[in-house]
């Protein structure tokens, strides 16, 4: 199994490797996309901004290689911004068009209509994740709390994508999305103790289970 | 529901773990992966390591020991201590800390504050105020670990750093700091008023009641402990169980 961890300059990929080698899996970080398209499964990372994110991932010619991936059949998890760069838009500081692996956009707290403005933004922290379906990602996880850091959430056009969702300043937002192999979540499961560990447990699992 | 926070402080001197009181006077109470193998093992929700010393020595035996931790602790880690410029930043965040707190380099120079944000995000950026009461309602900010007076209120240094944009604050009273005497409730409330980021306040638990009283405090998000833990007078599961019976939301 050929995990690889996509280094676009953003993220503590330190972190995610220590997770999933306490997992037992060695991950390898790389920005090659000769690497990339051998892999099994695709770990996208990301703390910052949307757009410049969006730009490391072009100006390293990763976005193609990432889509043409997703296409062939690699897993992908895109963790916190790497979640949200898998949608199809975000209005973070302008509009910026996604990856558009998963139909929606990404939206700040401040821009839905029902968010309590005396919560603080970003919502740090940890929060209950509340799973909307059965998923292998989210076996053996009922409720469990999970470490948050972002400003922006993502909304998923098709309901039936959001895996799980969890609350902040009144507002019920997505924190799992899948399609098929296509997953993200918004949460730091690298960061999220025994309950993140699971998760990341799980990915594997599915990875597993599919070759 | 956002739980709130309980932390370990954790204030690093030679390769050990130290703990004074208003943050002078500082004793070993044990080492540095042990308490942090304990602590995660019962359940806290972000360790606060220190450097005590602010030396640039320190700052290679810091960066070793927040490597191994980030090896078997799978919870946020915050740095503080000397930091003073931006590749320092750099190199704590590549050793596997999730944030930094920066006091004395930032008040004497606000602009590195804005640059250190600008870099690295504003979720990385945290901060750290030591503050001593000077009067009713008055606190100044302090530097060099409690030491250093800079004639700053700390209440509009807070806001004044908030406009900068940085994404966390750790509020330190000096007077209440080790004591165990329980927190500066006065302190909290008037930086809470403030503060339209989380807010993390140290200095002072000793009991139970202590964490219950100050987290009661509107817009005080997560607590910072340090001698009550070292001492053994709580665990992390003993302050949430009383935080959790008094209503409060914890993660278990």
């Amino acid at each position: 199994m050929k995990l690889v961890v996509v280094d676009y300059g953003l993220g503590n990929l330190y972190n995610l490797g220590n997770a999933f080698a306490r997992c037992g899996r060695t991950v390898e970080v790389s920005h090659d996309p000769a690497v990339l398209r051998a892999a099994d499964a695709l770990i996208l990372p990301g703390v910052g901004a949307f757009g410049d994110g969006k730009r490391r991932l072009e100006a390293l010619g990763l976005d193609a290689v990432i889509r043409s991936a997703a296409e062939a059949g690699a897993a992908i998890l895109g963790i916190c911004l790497g979640m949200q760069l898998l949608m199809d838009t975000s209005e973070e500081f302008g509009l910026h068009q996604g990856l558009g692996l998963i139909a929606g956009e990404v939206l700040h707290f401040h821009s839905h209509p029902a968010f309590d403005r005396s919560a603080k933004v970003p919502h740090m922290g940890w929060n209950d994740i509340l799973p909307q379906r059965e998923h292998p990602l989210l076996r053996g996880l009922a409720a469990p709390d999970m470490y948050f850091v972002h400003s922006y959430y993502a909304r998923a056009a098709d309901a039936s994508q959001v895996l799980a969702t969890a609350r902040y300043g009144g507002v019920e937002f997505c924190s799992v999305v899948g399609r098929g192999r296509i997953l993200g979540c918004q949460f730091h499961p690298e960061k999220s103790s025994a309950s993140g560990l699971r998760l990341i447990e799980n990915f594997i699992g599915m990875i597993e289970d599919s070759l | 529901m956002k739980k709130l926070r309980v932390i370990a402080r954790l204030d690093i001197k030679n390769n050990t773990v130290v703990k004074g009181i208003h943050l002078e006077g500082l004793r070993v109470v044990g080492r540095p992966d042990e308490l942090a193998d304990r602590y995660y093992s019962q359940g806290v929700d972000e360790l606060l390591y220190v450097d005590a010393v602010a030396s640039l020595y320190e700052r290679n035996s810091l960066t070793e020991i927040i490597k191994a931790a980030a090896r078997r602790v799978f919870v946020p880690m915050t740095v503080g201590g000397g930091i003073r410029k931006i590749e320092d930043i750099t190199e704590i965040l590549h050793s596997g800390a999730d944030k930094v707190a920066v006091n004395t380099a930032a008040i004497r120079n606000p602009e590195f504050l804005r640059q250190a944000v600008h870099k690295f995000g504003s979720q990385c950026i945290v901060l750290s105020v030591q503050a001593k009461r000077r009067g009713p309602g008055q606190w100044e900010a302090y530097t060099e670990t409690g030491r250093e007076r800079t004639h700053r209120d700390a209440i509009a240094w807070i806001r004044e750093a908030l406009a900068l944009g940085v994404g966390e604050v750790l509020l330190t009273s000096v007077d209440a700091e080790g004591t165990k005497k329980g927190f500066d409730l006065e302190l909290v409330a008037a930086a809470a008023r403030v503060c339209a980021v989380p807010l993390i306040v140290s200095g002072g638990a000793g009991s139970a009641q202590h964490l219950v009283d100050v987290l009661r405090t509107p817009g005080v998000d997560a607590v910072a402990m340090a001698s009550v833990l070292h001492y053994g007078l709580l665990t992390i599961g003993d302050a949430k169980s009383a935080l959790r019976g008094d209503g409060l939301e914890v993660r278990l």
